[in-house]
This record gives structure tokens, C-alpha cells and sequence, in this order.
């Protein structure tokens, strides 16, 4: 049997059942191979963005020609690209440590919320050199959207529950707590100046602790944080593949059973990797804080998180791949800023990138399906 | 004193009506093993679709029926890739979620809409009676489709053969799928039909009390839905209540300030959510979820 593998494509195929399905029926869509089945459905996505477009009375290729102008036409507009890319990767990464643990984190954009507050309540209110109290701030952010995360880790090893619902509704809680926090006096609301009313927002951080900036304002220039985001996207995946930690969160996440036999610990893996995940969107918050807004208001977290865990899903759990998707998203996120003067909503920018979404996760799906039903029919 | 406690009842009891219509939906998506997650774009979706549909054809009654195939067509796409292409159901939920959002919002900017709204309907001497009156007989005509759609919902789930084998594809798919019954078909039908009704109660908030269509007009509705499953303990019964109290909570924010009371409106807006996870908490033991909630179904594999 393990002979006749090898380059006789004309002999007969054997009698003996193959554990290969026969490769000789009707062509399918599925032939096509991967890729080209990525470049269809990819295609379908745009096509049917443009077509929303068209059907509003509006042309989609002034709306590409805008966002292109916004993303990628100069050197400031790539910048832009890459400032919005930096939060989603940090998302997206946590995302992905999570999931090779086997536990479904839907919660970014609530501990990305939580840390960013965490993050400005020490930027804020801790004397100190700007530099330092950057990073004390940015270890806050983390800290805290893994404290935010550690509730559904809590919840799960202690009670038993399902933690995709316990993080979904905690994104909920930590919107109101935030948005008390933000509203309070005593807490981060901002503080009156003698003449003007105060509005619920927070204090404008000081200078000293922004994010530096490289580069200079007119032409290109991006923040410091995708370099921490690229720097952990690589470590995250060097620990994964090369550390014996790495090999332990994947074993969990591959079959509990076994990692329990070889003595995975699975509160403290499992546990670990849902707190590392909420750390990354926590130090997202903490980035976007300090790197663009310089203060926390309402729709401060504007679904980065949501389209972190999107950039996570559509590279497929890979933390390297994450880096080109989360650009392009990000660049998608710059170009829409750019849309309002063609007279096309940018919410069209959500549209494509869910139809982006389901582009990506169709192919795999379609193959898997198509494979299994012709595996079933041999 | 009385005007006001009718006022907030009847209030609450407005606010609960969207809730019940889709909580009737994602009841019977969970009993089948679905945490359908995109319960807030069928909302929402339906809430968009019943406007359009209501300024197009000049009738609110017929936007209901718009709103009800958005939510249908949304539970289409969400059960195809969930339980046809085996795709991760958070991930298609998540996925259209911000569709529906970020394309109801487009539209929003992009079509002209006019607002129409359903008629009330009084029932004749019960509306009259104090307090009651007010609180339970005085609601736009769909509200009272409630009536008729708990008993049947709680019907077709518990006492029909349907359901016998929807829970059956909940609780132990494995076993329903030697007995011969199409795990992932039922799975199927029954997002389909939380499509339908989440359809209903997204257009019952647009055209039955509002009249108009807001920018995520939803607002979580959704999972504040998905909350009240939880809360009742995949009951129909305890979710009606979950339904109830979530909606009070939200009429008690919007009405308290008028009547001087001070209640922290953002613990109001989280109760739900935080009634949600302590009940998950604490009544974990006694309440228990359908076996395999959130599992997706493949042959053969345990």
C-alpha cells in the first residue's frame, strides 16, 4: 500500500479502499485551489461594496480615489495608516494568544476601555519625569485590561461560565464604569477652568507624556506605538513556536484532554493567556491614549477592539500575518477619514471591513465542507 | 403619585415589548445550541428595514413585515456559514454585527426615510381601569401579538416534535444526529426563526414606539437580549422576566430624573448585564444551559 505512492499516474486506481479520495469527478468551485478561491471571495466583498455605493447614487471610484488619498497617497497619509494600524495589532495579537490557548476572547473593546482609563488616571494624576510616567502609564493600561480580562478568567475557573458570554457582557459594564469614571469630578472628569464649562471628557494629558512622534508633521510621520506593537506581534510569535510555554498554550488549546495528562496546567495557561490577551488590548488603549487623542471621551475605543479580534480572525491566529491585516485595516480606518468629502458615508469603512471578514473566513470554510463531503461520498 | 407609578410601569412595560419579541428568537436559537451573538444586527436590522420599508409603502404595518424579513435575511446568512460551512458562530455574529451597523448607518446617510409609526390600540373598557389600565391595555397593536406569541413560542419549543428535536440538537447533538434528526438543519431553522422575531421586536422599537430610525438605534438591545436568555436560566418563563426587569431598569433611567429621583444612570444601563453575570454565577448549578451551547455540530466528531 505505501509502495505505490509515487509518479504512475496511469495505473488504476486500487481496489483496495485509498485513504485519498479519488481525484477524478466533475470539476467544482473548490478546485480552483485556495488562493484563487481567496481572490474570488475577496473580490465578491469589494464588488459588492461598490455596488452599495453605486446602488446610493454615489461613484465608488471617487470613493477609492479618497480613500486611497487618505491611506496611501503620501507620506502623511501613510502615517495615518500606520498610527490606526497600531492599536489593532496590539488587539489583534492578544486575540491570537488567547485563542491558541483554545479560549475565545470576544471582550477586547471593554478591557481596551478599562486600560486606556487605567492608563489616564496615571498619566494624569503621577507626578514624575514624562518618561517615565509614560511607561508607568502604558503598564497601567496593560495591567488594567488584564484585570478587566482576569474577572472572565474568575468567572470561568471558579463558576464555570462560558467565557465568550462573560466577556462579551463585561464589555457593557466597562463602557457605564468608564463612562461614570469619565463623568465623576472626582474621578477623571476633566477639571473646571474659572469661565468655561466643563464637558465629560478627561484633562488633556500633558506633553511630556504623549508618545513620541517620528518623523516631521507635513510629510511622513507615525507614532512610537506600532513599534511596540510590531516588537510584541514578533516575540508573541517566537514564544508560541519556539518556547516550551508556547508549545504548552497551544496543546491546551489543540486538546485539553492530552495537555492535561502531560500536566498543562490549565488555570494557569489558560488563565494566563485570556490575561495576556486583555494586557494587549489594555496597552491598545493605553497606545491610542497616549499616541492620538491625548484624553479619554465618549466612543473613545470607536470598535478597535472589536476590529482587532476581526484582524486576529482573518489571520487566522497567525501573530505575523496579523501585521499586513492590521495595516490594512488600519488603512481602510485612515482612508475613511478621508471619504466625507466624496458625499459617501464612511460608514462604509464598517462595510467593508465585515464583508472583508466573511470573504476571508468563506474559502477555508468551502474547502473543509467540499472535502468532507467528498470524503464521505468515496 | 399613582400617574407616576403608571408612568413608569407603562414605560417599562413599552420597553420590555422589543425585548420579548427577540428574546422569544434567541430563546429558541440557545435551546438549539447557538449563542446567536448577532441578535443585536437582526435588531437593528429589522429596526432600519421596518422604517424603509414603512416610508416606501406608506404603511407602518407593512414595515413590520420589511423589519421581519431583514431579520430573516440576517439569520439566512448567519445560519449558512454557521451551520452549513461549520464557521465559527461568534465570528459570522461578530462579523455582522458591524455589517449591519456600519450599513444601516450608510443608509441612514444615504436614503431618504419617513417616519410612520403603527397605531395604538386601546382595548375598550380594560384601558379604562387605574393604573392597569394604562400600564397593560394602552400599546401600539403589535404589542398584543405577545399574547398569542409566548404560549405558541413555549408550544412549538416544548410540546411539538420540532422542538423535541431542537433541544434534542441543543442538548446532545451527537445522539440526535444517530437517531436521524438533521442536527444542523434544525440548528438552522432555528436561527431563521430568531431572525424572524428579532426582526420583529427591532421593528416594533422603530415603527411601533419611536416612529423613526436613529444611527444604532439598537444600542445593545441585542445583548441586553442575550442577557435575559442567561438570566432566566434558558427558560421561556424566567426570560419573559429577564425581559421585564431589564426593561424596567431602562424605563426607571430614562423616567427617574423627571420625577427628581437620582439613581446612577450608568448603573442602570450596566444592570442588565451585571443581573446577567451574577446570575451566571451564583445559580450556575441549578440553572442549566442547554449541554452543548456554543459547540458547533460535525458528524463523527465528540
Amino acid at each position: 500500500m505505501t509502495s505505490t505512492s509515487g509518479t504512475l499516474i496511469s495505473e488504476p486506481p486500487p481496489a483496495v479502499a485509498a485513504p485519498e479520495p479519488v481525484e477524478r469527478r466533475r470539476p467544482r468551485l473548490a478546485d480552483l485551489g485556495t488562493p484563487l478561491l481567496y481572490l474570488l471571495s475577496l473580490s465578491t466583498a469589494l464588488a459588492l461594496a461598490g455596488l452599495l455605493i453605486a446602488l446610493v447614487g454615489q461613484s465608488p471610484w471617487d470613493a477609492a480615489n479618497a480613500m486611497y488619498d487618505g491611506s496611501l497617497a503620501d507620506g502623511a497619509a501613510i502615517g495615518q495608516s500606520i498610527d490606526q494600524a497600531a492599536p489593532l495589532l496590539l488587539v489583534a495579537v492578544g486575540s491570537v494568544i488567547a485563542a491558541r490557548a483554545g479560549i475565545f476572547n470576544i471582550g477586547q473593546e471593554g478591557q481596551l476601555l478599562v486600560g486606556a482609563a487605567v492608563g489616564a488616571a496615571i498619566a494624569l494624576f503621577t507626578p514624575g519625569p514624562g518618561p517615565l510616567v509614560l511607561i508607568l502609564a502604558l503598564l497601567g493600561a496593560a495591567v488594567g485590561g488584564a484585570l478587566w480580562a482576569g474577572i472572565a478568567a474568575l468567572l470561568f475557573y471558579w463558576r464555570g461560565v462560558a467565557v465568550v458570554i462573560s466577556t462579551l457582557l463585561l464589555i457593557f459594564v466597562a463602557n457605564q464604569a468608564v463612562s461614570y469614571a469619565v463623568n465623576s469630578p472626582s474621578l477623571l472628569r476633566e477639571k473646571a477652568v474659572a469661565g468655561q464649562v466643563t464637558t465629560s471628557q478627561t484633562d488633556m494629558l500633558a506633553e511630556s507624556v504623549w508618545l513620541p512622534r517620528i518623523g516631521e508633521y507635513p510629510d511622513f510621520n507615525i507614532g512610537a506605538g506600532i513599534f511596540v506593537a510590531l516588537v510584541l506581534a514578533v516575540g508573541t510569535s517566537l514564544v508560541l513556536v519556539r518556547t516550551r510555554l508556547g508549545f504548552r498554550l497551544r496543546m491546551l488549546g489543540l486538546n485539553p484532554k492530552a495537555a492535561h495528562r502531560a500536566g498543562v496546567g490549565a488555570v494557569l495557561v489558560g488563565g494566563g493567556a485570556l490575561l495576556a490577551s486583555g494586557a494587549f488590548a489594555g496597552l491598545a488603549g493605553g497606545v491610542m491614549l497616549t499616541g492620538n487623542g491625548h484624553r479619554m471621551q465618549d466612543g473613545f475605543a470607536d470598535n478597535v477592539g472589536f476590529d482587532g479580534l476581526l484582524v486576529a480572525l482573518v489571520a487566522r491566529d497567525k501573530p505575523m500575518l496579523a501585521v499586513p491585516v492590521a495595516l490594512f485595516f488600519g488603512a481602510l480606518r485612515a482612508g475613511g477619514g478621508f471619504l466625507s468629502a466624496t458625499g459617501v458615508p464612511r460608514y462604509i469603512v464598517a462595510v467593508v471591513t465585515a464583508l472583508m471578514v466573511l470573504a476571508t473566513v468563506f474559502p477555508a470554510a468551502y474547502a473543509e465542507v467540499r472535502r468532507r463531503r467528498t470524503a464521505g461520498a468515496a | 403619585m399613582i400617574d407616576d407609578l403608571a408612568m413608569v410601569l407603562g414605560s417599562s412595560v413599552r420597553l420590555t415589548v422589543p425585548l420579548a419579541f427577540a428574546a422569544c428568537g434567541e430563546y429558541i436559537a440557545e435551546r438549539a445550541g447557538t449563542i446567536n451573538i448577532s441578535v443585536e444586527a437582526m435588531m437593528l436590522g429589522g429596526a432600519f428595514n421596518a422604517v424603509w420599508g414603512a416610508s416606501m409603502t406608506g404603511s407602518a404595518s407593512f414595515g413590520l413585515l420589511f423589519g421581519m424579513l431583514a431579520g430573516l435575511v440576517i439569520g439566512f446568512v448567519h445560519a449558512e456559514f454557521s451551520h452549513r460551512l461549520s464557521v465559527n458562530t461568534y465570528v459570522v455574529g461578530l462579523a455582522l454585527n458591524a455589517l449591519v451597523l456600519g450599513l444601516t448607518s450608510f443608509l441612514l446617510d444615504s436614503i431618504d426615510l419617513t417616519g410612520h409609526q403603527v397605531d395604538a390600540l386601546n382595548i375598550p373598557v380594560l384601558s379604562d381601569l387605574p393604573l392597569l389600565g394604562p400600564v397593560l391595555f394602552a400599546h401600539r397593536w403589535p404589542a398584543y401579538l405577545l399574547v398569542a406569541l409566548i404560549p405558541l413560542v413555549w408550544w412549538l419549543v416544548q410540546r411539538s416534535r420540532f422542538g423535541l428535536e431542537l433541544r434534542a440538537a441543543g442538548e446532545n447533538p451527537q445522539s440526535a444526529d444517530v437517531t436521524g434528526i438533521d442536527v444542523r438543519r434544525r440548528r438552522r431553522q432555528s436561527v431563521l426563526l430568531c431572525g424572524v422575531l428579532a426582526g420583529l421586536g427591532g421593528a416594533y422599537l422603530a415603527v411601533g414606539e419611536v416612529g423613526a430610525f436613529n444611527q444604532n438605534m439598537t444600542a445593545g438591545r441585542g445583548f441586553v437580549v442575550i442577557a435575559a436568555v442567561i438570566f432566566g436560566g434558558w427558560t421561556l418563563r424566567g426570560t419573559m422576566a429577564g425581559c421585564l426587569v431589564f426593561g424596567a431598569a431602562d424605563a426607571m433611567r430614562l423616567a427617574l430624573p423627571a420625577l427628581g429621583v437620582h439613581l446612577n444612570s450608568q448603573l442602570l444601563i450596566a444592570a442588565p448585564y451585571l443581573l446577567a453575570l451574577l446570575a451566571m454565577m451564583f445559580l450556575a448549578k441549578t440553572h442549566r444551559q442547554p449541554a452543548a451551547l456554543g459547540a458547533p455540530f460535525v458528524r463523527g466528531i465528540v
